[in-house]
């Protein structure tokens, strides 16, 4: 309650968390909200490539939909995808952190070793090799997206978990008889959840970029899907006369994702100021 | 040498105007030496901002003058007196950039200071090195500050505050941070130093034993107050003031340390009415809180603001 | 010095070598068959068990796992399904590209975002500082690709100042290999003319690029500052008399900007990851628009391999950060003794 007082007095943190709350709303009831609902996957060839208009405020595509309607049905597979890229790269990330901070030895030294594989390529790269490899798609993608983001999660907690270790608290609880499982989960894991809260919200704003790389790229999201980045890259054919077609899909990925690093700057300044400035 | 006239300062803030220092004065002459004690919060450091010119965000000084060599270097920045006036700091450890040479580190301040090339510069500080006996001087000036130990570091910024021939230099508790034997060797050099040069020296400190060892006359501050003033022989044998009787009766170890007496400093924001020192003081009367009691003069070049200097203290003063 | 760097490149080989055996498992356990995607759908079990022996693909999997090792230590990273040239040769061919576009991002990105973040932090809270904040958040918020396209609307096809796609004018050419640095070579043999040309083909992708950079820079560079100037040092080099303008520009900010190595290093790894948009929009013949068209015909051996050899660049780069580091504070290398 304190990080929510924090970051309503920040404005620009407060800005962040508006975005993003707009952002989930408009995820949930993007079929009630868009204009078109049906232009998910309808085409309509007369009204193609309309500039924008009191009809079509953002205007039509090539297939003659409205990217305004395309735009708000894009935020909830946006959402959804980082999301569950987000849980999935946590679910791995946070035990395999918490095992290797628990005790120094040979498990540590391995699944650390195992994390710098992972980091020793950038992320996008390993996530290509990897989506291609599993099978092209957006599911594919999202596998290849968890699997090379977590990480950042066990290097996050791994550290919160040396760190709480050393704390006097630790070993007064192993004292008095509280178990390995007992203390990480009960003890340790809740002291970590601000610093996991926080790379979780930056992975938000990481996961919907490299997420429209990927879909840019063809190798994401696959048509008819109003998948933001796969929009800009069908609008790149028609330029530059479309200049519309390109800007407003773009424009929801900077918007969503200043969202989530704003929310997640001002959440870690509320957490926690010693953690460092980092944005992966 | 060095004149402080009345000096007040205040720091404004959004939390409202705090005064620092309210009518300070003290006169160093040519040659002197002179020690400011009090305890931490009492203005020392304000104090020697202002003397150096680099005053934090928000000061102010609405009165009073410094004169250096007769100029106001409060008011006049081209009189600034920087690089005339040596700065030894408290903290060899923290005080110089770890990035840097050493030597480079001077060379930059007599670079904008002192006349001469770079060359007659390096010449000069290896003399000086040599003068606060740091081993291998020509080797030193191309070390990191971590290449050296904290005394030999405080050495090194003693050099640095002699490398432009200043007329006075000015000490922030140059000691605390080393141990007691580095110290003492310290405490000696920059005596020497002194005597040899013909420097005036400030000397800021919370410790009566090094102040007895190094000054010839002594200010004692209170909460941005000049308490007393004096030789420092005689402030120390037969204090006047309330507080620095207190002070010296609680610390036989003759560190400046008010935790033995009653009640706490004022914070800056909220000074109390009259003598400043009057809700702690165990001889204090009602005419204590209504005007601040104005420095009086005493034989033997002697001054002091409390003008019930010759009531003693009860008994249990110091409980 | 010497004796930090060769310790710092070894302390990057573990890693490596993982790479090289997560590629492996990669490439032999994740497709299922490998025989069977290398031989197509229509194969024959004859032409299968030709190529599971062609391939070595019948011997047991630690074996395997050897030869792979083996052959990729020695440069050998096999055949491209896609041209049928090797790999190694046409990365060699691909990778200067890559590297004069990153490091011309870097290049901006560094002396675009030290100055800003600078500036910034001298006016903590004033109107520039707000200004430098928005850009770093907002710049790293930005969607490479979308930029790309957005300055290529403006620049190139509105304005037609600057050349929409490619590295050099098919009218001009190459200048003759030797670095394969576009802007050494033309400068090497002496043609101004490819110089600007090059330099011109590299603006919008380099600006395109270095956005995140600059972002992360001005930001690291700005707090950087402001943790230096609460320093006790700074306190007495102005009380001793520095002028401010030194005090800032060199005195402070070269503590600062140790912070910003670090950063660089990191960065990096963006910069590749934002490269292989940024190449296939402007058609840069690097090894970004190499891994699409990989991804594109399958090509799963190249894949893997431009993975590796990123995963090497960015090792190195890291390794010259940390020696960068050392170099700007001489208590980096004596700690790691």
């Amino acid at each position: 309650m304190t990080a929510l007082r924090h970051i309503f007095r920040d404005p620009v943190a407060a800005l962040g968390l508006l975005i993003v709350l707009a952002a989930v709303v408009i995820a949930i009831f993007a079929p009630w909200l868009a204009p078109y609902p049906d232009d998910a996957f309808e085409s309509h060839l007369l009204q193609r490539l309309r500039p924008p208009s009191a009809e079509f405020p953002f205007g039509t595509d090539n297939l003659g939909r409205d990217i305004l309607s395309r735009v708000i049905l894009g935020t909830r597979s946006a959402i959804t995808v980082a999301l569950s890229v987000v849980l999935a790269a946590m679910a791995i990330g946070v035990p395999i952190g918490l095992a290797a901070g628990w005790r120094e030895g040979w498990l540590s030294e391995v699944l650390m070793r195992v994390t710098d594989v992972f980091l020793a390529v950038p992320q996008l790269i390993l996530a290509l090799a990897l989506g291609q490899l599993i099978a092209p798609g957006i599911g594919a993608a999202m596998v290849a997206l968890s699997l090379t983001y977590w990480p950042f999660f066990a290097r996050t907690v791994f550290a919160e978990t040396r760190r709480l270790r050393g704390a006097l608290f630790v070993d007064a609880l192993a004292g008095i008889g509280a178990g390995p499982a007992r203390i990480l989960f009960l003890h340790v894991l809740p002291n970590a959840a601000p610093a996991i809260l926080v790379r979780a919200t930056i992975g938000m704003g990481f996961t919907i970029l490299t997420a429209a790389i990927l879909g840019f790229l063809g190798v994401g999201a696959a048509p008819p899907s109003p998948d933001w980045g796969l929009a800009v890259s069908e609008a790149r054919q028609h330029l530059p006369e479309a200049w519309w077609f390109p800007t407003f899909p773009g424009l929801a990925i900077l918007l969503l994702v200043l969202g989530f690093n704003l929310l997640g700057d001002g959440l870690r300044d509320a957490a926690d100021p010693r953690l460092r400035r980092s944005r992966r | 040498m060095l004149q402080v006239e009345g000096l007040d300062v205040q720091i404004r803030s959004e939390r409202g105007t705090a005064q620092i220092l309210q009518d300070v004065s003290f006169a160093i002459p040519r040659g002197g030496t002179m020690g400011i004690v009090g305890e931490s919060g009492c203005g020392k450091s304000t104090l020697l901002r202002s003397i150096l010119g680099i005053m934090p965000k928000g000061a102010e000084t609405p009165r009073g003058a410094i004169l250096f060599d007769g100029q106001d270097i409060l008011t006049d920045r081209a009189a600034s007196a920087r690089g005339r006036i040596g700065f030894v700091p408290q903290d060899p450890y923290l005080s110089l950039n770890p990035v840097f040479r050493a030597g480079d580190q001077i060379l930059e301040i007599m670079r904008r200071h002192a006349p001469g090339s770079r060359a007659d510069h390096k010449r000069k500080i290896v003399e000086l090195f040599r003068a606060v006996q740091l081993p291998d001087p020509e080797g030193a000036l191309r070390k990191y500050p971590h290449q050296f130990s904290g005394g030999q570091r405080q050495r090194l910024l003693i050099a640095a505050a002699l490398a432009c021939d200043p007329a006075l230099v000015v000490a922030d508790e140059p000691t605390t941070a080393l141990d007691v034997t580095t110290q003492r060797e310290i405490l000696a050099l920059l005596r020497r130093l002194v005597a040899e040069r013909g420097l005036s020296l400030l000397f800021v400190t919370h410790d009566f034993g090094v102040l007895a060892s190094v000054c010839e006359s002594v200010t004692v501050l209170y909460a941005g107050r000049v308490a007393e003033t004096g030789p420092t022989r005689q402030v120390l044998d037969d204090p006047r003031h309330p507080y620095t009787r207190m002070l010296l009766a609680c610390h036989p170890d003759r560190s400046a340390d008010l935790s033995g007496i009653p009640g706490t400093v004022p914070a800056a924001t909220a000074q109390p009415p009259g003598c400043r020192f009057h809700p702690r003081c165990p001889i204090a009367r009602p005419d204590c809180a209504t005007a601040p009691p104005p420095l009086v003069a005493l034989p033997g070049g002697r001054a002091v603001a409390c003008p019930h200097f010759e009531t003693p203290l009860p008994e249990n003063a110091l409980a | 010095m010497l004796s930090y760097v060769v310790r710092r490149l070894l302390l990057a080989l573990p890693a490596l070598l993982g790479l090289v055996f997560l590629t492996f498992v990669l490439s032999r356990v994740i497709p299922g068959d490998p025989a069977a995607t290398l031989a197509g759908d229509a194969a024959t079990p004859a032409q299968l068990a030709e190529i599971r022996a062609q391939y070595g693909l019948d011997r047991p999997i630690l074996e395997q796992a050897v030869i792979h090792i083996r052959q990729v230590l020695t440069g050998d990273f096999g055949r491209s399904v896609f041209s049928g040239r090797p790999v190694a040769e046409e990365i060699g061919q691909r990778l200067p590209a890559t590297l004069e576009l990153t490091f011309a991002a870097l290049f901006l990105s560094t002396i675009l975002g030290i100055p800003l973040g600078l500036l910034a932090a001298v006016n903590h809270n004033g109107p520039v500082d707000h200004l430098v904040r928005l850009l770093s958040v907002g710049g790293l918020a930005m969607a490479s690709f979308w930029l790309a396209i957005m300055l290529q609307l403006v620049f190139s096809m509105d304005l037609d100042i600057l050349p929409l796609r490619g590295r050099v004018d098919v009218e001009i050419g190459m200048p003759p290999w030797r670095t394969g640095l576009v802007l050494i070579d033309s400068l090497l043999a002496g043609r101004l003319d490819m110089f600007w040309d090059g330099l011109l083909h590299l603006v919008l992708p380099a600006v395109t690029l270095c956005l995140p950079g600059l972002a992360t820079i001005a930001r690291f560079t700005r707090s950087g500052v402001l943790e230096t100037l609460q320093k006790d040092f700074v306190l007495y080099a102005r009380a001793a008399g520095y002028g401010r303008v030194r005090l800032n520009a060199i005195y402070v900010l070269r503590n600062a900007v140790n912070m910003v190595v670090t950063q660089i290093g990191l960065l990096f790894g963006a910069l590749i990851s934002g490269a292989v948009a940024v190449e296939a929009i402007f058609d840069w013949p690097g090894l970004g628009t190499y891994a699409v068209q990989a991804i594109l015909s399958a090509d799963y051996k190249a894949l893997l391999a431009v993975t590796l050899v990123v995963g090497v660049v960015y090792a190195v780069v890291n390794v010259l950060v940390d020696v960068a580091q050392a170099l700007i504070d001489p208590r980096v290398a004596e700690d790691a003794r």
